[in-house]
């Protein structure tokens, strides 16, 4: 088989899905007729009919409305955000009403937010967020956030299988840009599991979404300089996998985090405490992590460059760690 | 009842400093305000005074032992009942090392360490090869660490691995950043098999119980210099030639003074930040030299300070900062700081080293001023009473090789400053004026300077405008 972008692997998981399983409906603004913003749902309208495929004005609100309806009446909504960015429109929704309805009266609501996040496309500061932390703080959900186009698909499925809310994050930086051959068969990818994406013994580098590449590329360049770098892609936000963050760092004793999310109340802060914890006494240097800068991500090319994590400094940051 | 005496903080800055000296000894009774120890610090050499009368019952920290600021030092009874319970620090000098007494402690340890190439290669390199950093279980059991515990630098992790397998962290040579040990020179102790911190009668691992184990008995107790620790990777410390190169023949190791440590930083630094230009003019001071001749011995007796020319090439120098203000500056990267005060390093050469006590604001004083300022400074420098503001803030310096008798030298320039003038000897030399020779009293005067923000065009103007100042003084100087 050919190898495919992210995106092709996303929309192949809504296909199959919505194939599968007759409750799984898709509704979205610009999802029919024009195939979505990105073209994840092309074709989608054709093939299942506007019954499953439901076109909504632009109105954030009534997409997660409709959907957190349609999953407490037996249905499997697929919701996109035309950018996840908007999705802060329907934090109450999302955080008050869609997260704790399992807590409250034993209803989940087995429904699937989706859309296009992150930066390094000159999007600007309204469509290139990284809104992850936002739910990540909010008990009831569960938050996706892949880098491959294998891990997309099968997690995406995962989601879509899923009882539980969950949050699906596409880096809109990979869409396009990496490819890879997936398996014929039906296949998904379990939720809550992070993947070591290359085994290393000086340091733990862990990452997830666009960064994971960023780091994998670091720790090539780092192999020159004789730093033997361990790559963690987290793959799930929300639960996370403890025991594999926990594994890697008493092996490695070191640990560097990088999030392409803004600095201040990002992931790196929440893994740092959650090593301290549970790996204190296995740490030889200060945990360290290559982050944002804290401010909304920059509409000039120059300034964005800047603003996001790159390949040198990663591996800047590793370099001074390895050495400590 | 019983005073804590502590080690004092002599400046913002300034974090630690080593008793270099005791002046009363345990047993010893003291007055109030009188002189009890020195101690030499970053920035200065200083007496301390007792801070309560009565009887010194206990020194805790003996000399050359280096200590954060308000550590206790020792203990004065103020009721000056201690006399008969007094104790000293472990760490004296004498029962420490029977075989050299009047050497001091802190010189045992560099003498026996340096010439090991092992050790050199175990510590200032950040090598990331595991093998190259481990140290050979000989050259690990004398490595010259602290004797406290707390002071070694380490992690989690090496603290745990030095629990789990009984290893005395203090023995460990570290090659991590600022030669703290890491993870890779606890694993190559562990493999070495070196290092353990005592027998198993020695129960327990904390540097407290290590004085009871036979070993650490026989180290010099006194911690050594941090020689070929986190110092040695400083600019200051590094060596054009293998070390082992520099042992041969006869000779003595001296550790250095924590000044001469600090100048020899400075001095690096400062030749590696700034490119030195140097400028050469020479000043006719026959005028001065006949004044000062002349009102020495009355400016003595009516103002009860010297006369010197040093008051002279200040003010000279006064005026030519007023006149060319880049002179008077610091470079803080990319911006030039102008100073409006012109305050006035001078070099002040000691039997120890070297210190730059500072006149400040110079262009507010007049002639008396100057020279009062001065000799002030330069007396409190030779008998150590300079306090710590008094040598920081210089926005220019002078040094005067001449008072040697040198014709001329060619300075360092003082960070953060950007240029500094030296001054020759003077002496009477012929010189042709209007086609005649005559025997004039000269000078030369040498101006480095940073080229970063001085051009040459400046820095002889500037140079022109202290001659003008000398070779026509006006002043009146009583």
């Amino acid at each position: 088989m050919a190898p495919v972008t992210m995106l092709e692997a996303i929309r192949q998981a809504i296909f199959e899905e919505m194939d599968r399983d007759p409750a799984v409906i898709s509704i979205g603004e610009d999802i029919g007729g024009y195939g979505g913003a990105f073209k994840v749902t092309e074709g989608l309208l054709a093939r299942f009919g506007p019954e499953r495929v439901i076109e909504t004005p632009i109105s954030e609100t009534a997409i997660i409305g409709a959907a957190c309806g349609m999953s407490y009446l037996g249905l499997r909504p697929i919701a996109e955000m035309q950018f996840i960015d908007f999705i802060a429109c329907c934090f109450n929704q999302v955080t008050n009403f869609v997260a704790k309805g399992h807590y409250l009266w034993g209803a989940p609501a087995p429904m699937v937010i989706r859309g296009p996040s992150g930066g390094g496309v000159h999007g600007g500061p309204f469509h290139s967020a990284n809104p992850e932390m936002y739910f990540v703080h909010t008990p009831g959900l569960k938050i996706i956030y892949p880098s491959t186009p294998y891990d997309a698909k099968g997690l995406l499925k995962s989601a879509i299988r899923d009882n539980n809310p969950v949050l699906f994050f596409e880096h809109k930086f990979l869409y396009r840009r990496i490819k890879e051959e997936l398996p014929e068969d039906d296949y998904t990818v379990p939720i809550g599991k992070a993947v070591t994406r290359r085994e290393g013994r000086d340091l733990t580098i862990l990452t997830y979404a666009a960064m994971a590449h960023t780091c994998i590329e670091a720790a090539a360049a780092l192999e020159k300089e004789g730093v033997d770098a361990e790559v963690i892609d987290l793959r799930t936000l929300l639960p996370l996998d403890k025991e594999a963050i926990l594994a890697s760092v008493k092996k490695t004793n070191k640990l560097l985090i990088v999030h392409e999310d803004t600095r201040t109340g990002g992931i790196a802060g929440e893994i740092a405490s959650l090593v301290c914890e549970g790996a204190f006494e296995d740490l030889d240097g200060p945990i360290q992590r290559v982050t944002s800068l804290d401010t909304p991500v920059p509409y000039a090319p120059s300034l964005e460059e800047h603003f996001l994590p790159n390949v040198a400094k990663v591996v800047d940051a590793a370099r001074e760690l390895a050495r400590y | 009842m019983s005073i804590d005496v502590v080690m004092p903080q002599m400046g913002e800055s300034i974090f630690e400093g080593t008793i270099t000296k005791w002046l009363k000894k345990a047993g010893d009774k003291v007055e109030r305000d009188e002189p009890l120890f020195e101690i030499s610090t970053d920035k200065v050499d200083a007496e301390i005074p007792a801070p309560s009368a009565g009887v010194l019952k206990e020194i805790k920290v003996a000399e050359g032992q280096t200590v954060p600021v308000q550590t206790v030092v020792a203990v004065i009874d103020s009721n000056g009942a201690g006399a008969a319970s007094v104790a000293t620090a472990s760490a004296a000098p004498a029962p420490a090392k029977p075989e050299a007494p009047k050497a001091p402690a802190k010189s045992e340890a560099p003498r026996e360490e340096i010439p090991k190439p092992e050790s050199a290669k175990a510590a200032p390199s950040p090598a990331p090869a595991p093998q190259a950093a481990r140290p050979a279980p000989a050259t690990a059991a004398k490595a010259p660490t602290s004797g406290d515990g707390n002071k070694v630098r380490s992690s989690p992790l090496v603290r745990r691995l030095a629990k789990d397998h009984d290893i005395d962290l203090t023995q460990v040579p570290g090659t991590g950043a600022g030669g703290r040990v890491a993870k890779r020179d606890i694993l190559g102790a562990i493999e070495g098999g070196a290092a353990r911190a005592g027998t198993s009668s020695a129960s327990a691992t904390s540097p407290a119980a290590l004085s009871a184990s036979p070993a650490a008995a026989a180290r010099p107790s006194a911690p050594p210099p941090p020689a070929s620790g986190a110092t040695q990777a400083h600019a200051g410390f590094d060596s054009a030639v293998p070390r082992e190169k520099m042992y041969f023949g006869n000779y003595e190791v001296q550790p250095m003074t924590v000044m001469r440590q600090r100048i020899a930083e400075h001095m690096v630094l400062s030749k590696r930040v700034s490119p030195h230009v140097y400028s050469i003019d020479e000043a006719d001071v026959t005028g001065i030299a006949a004044l000062r001749a002349k009102l020495k011995g009355k400016f003595e007796e009516t103002t009860g300070t010297k006369l010197t020319f040093m008051p002279f090439f200040v003010r000279a120098a006064v005026e030519a900062l007023r006149a060319y203000p880049t002179v008077n500056a610091s470079v803080d990267g990319t911006n030039i700081v102008l100073h409006r005060d012109c305050n006035i390093g001078i070099a002040v050469a000691l039997d120890w080293g070297l210190i730059v006590p500072v006149i400040k604001n110079a262009e507010e004083k007049n002639f008396l001023g100057l020279a009062r300022t001065m000799n002030d400074l330069a007396e409190r420098a030779r008998t150590k009473k300079l306090k710590p503001e008094e040598v920081a803030e210089s926005t220019f310096s002078i040094t005067n090789p001449g008072v040697f008798g040198g014709l001329m030298g060619l300075p360092v320039i003082n960070q953060p400053n950007v240029a500094i003038l030296g001054l020759g000897t003077i002496e009477k030399r012929p010189v042709v004026i209007d086609d005649a020779i005559a025997i004039r009293s000269m000078v030369y005067l040498t101006l480095s300077y940073d080229h970063r923000v001085v051009d040459g065009a400046i820095a002889h103007q500037f140079m022109g405008k202290i001659k003008h100042t000398l070779e026509n003084w006006t002043e009146s100087i009583l």
